[in-house]
């Protein structure tokens, strides 16, 4: 079999990873497009290894160690989006990034979407927010009532 | 065009239609699993080719680990069920990164292309028994590399996620 059609399904791979990199907002869908181009960047290494003569089976180890480094570098990317998600509310990369240094003024703005976050069961890596929470709601109701 | 080949094109059309899907769909969770289907059949592309282990390896870790990961990471931010315009970029960004995209596509293959023009898959492929002595042997330090790196990386996605971003002065 001619290896002419893997490398040209390399190439194909590449570039519409290049697009999906480029054209997305979502910063998920981004690394859907570095998924693309990680694999065409596999399938050149199994079609360069599948030639004759290639020493120490090089192709295919080398595709595992890319697949293998593939998944750390996506752990370690989604962990960041989370974060980045948990502290803005998005995951836009487009949107006009938040560079001031003074506390925002606080009208229990922020504390909503503290109390929405840790509802909705994003990663809850923060318990005192949802140890302070209810405290500040039993201290407001009574000075309501009063 | 021998069998073989036909085989190849047909998994390789799956996986290149389905990669397009996945990087222009409208819904945010259709392109992770279109990616799916695009890893998948690259899966039956590598077992064409002769490599079955890496074929195996490539389902196992991307199909079901990976793909995995990204969809509960979409759900994970609230992705937006049902088609939803502001997943992509404006009308021109996204025409010039066709346009990159097209440019990467066409300089890899004229390149890569006359490179294999003349090159056919080889009788004496490696196989699973070739490539388990090549990495116990030749790649050993390699791959114990690579496991310090995947504790590192589960160790700093650990610490990342713990990590609380808030301005100083703010009250938590």
């Amino acid at each position: 079999m001619s290896l002419v059609y893997p490398a040209a399904l390399a190439a194909v791979l590449a570039g519409i990873g290049v697009y999906g990199v480029l054209a997305r907002r979502n910063a998920v869908l981004v690394l859907i497009g570095v998924e693309l181009i990680l694999n065409a960047a596999n399938l050149l290494f199994v079609t360069a290894g599948s030639r004759s003569g290639v020493p120490f089976a090089a192709g295919p180890v080398l595709t595992l160690f890319v697949i293998t480094i593939a998944a750390a570098e996506v752990v370690v990317a989604l962990a960041i989006i989370l974060v980045m998600f948990r502290r803005f509310g998005h995951i836009d990369l487009t949107a006009t990034p938040d560079l001031t240094d003074e506390p925002e003024p606080t009208d229990g703005d922020d504390a909503g979407e503290a109390v929405e976050t840790s509802e909705a069961g994003v990663v809850d890596a923060t318990p005192p927010d949802t140890a302070d929470q209810p405290s500040e709601r039993d201290r407001q109701v009574p000075e309501g009532v009063s | 065009m021998t069998a073989r080949e036909i085989a190849f094109v047909v998994v390789g059309a799956i996986t290149a239609l389905s990669a397009l899907l996945s990087v222009t769909t409208k819904q945010v969770v259709h392109a992770a699993l279109w990616l799916l289907v695009s890893l998948g059949a690259l899966a039956g592309a590598y077992v064409v080719l002769g490599q079955e282990l890496v074929g195996l390896v490539q389902l196992l870790v991307y199909v079901g680990a990976i793909v995995v990961l990204v969809l509960f990471a979409l759900m994970l931010t609230r992705a937006p069920i049902g088609p939803h315009p502001q997943i992509d970029t404006a009308p021109w960004q996204r025409a010039l990164a066709s346009t990159l995209g097209g440019a990467t596509a066409a300089l890899l293959a004229s390149v890569l292309m006359p490179f294999f023009a003349t090159a056919d898959v080889a009788d004496d492929v490696p196989g699973t028994a070739q490539i388990g002595e090549a990495i116990f042997g030749t790649w050993v330090w390699p791959f114990e590399l690579l496991s310090v790196l995947l504790l590192v990386a589960l160790i700093t996605a650990f610490a990342v996620s713990r990590l609380v971003l808030q301005r100083e002065g703010e009250p938590r």
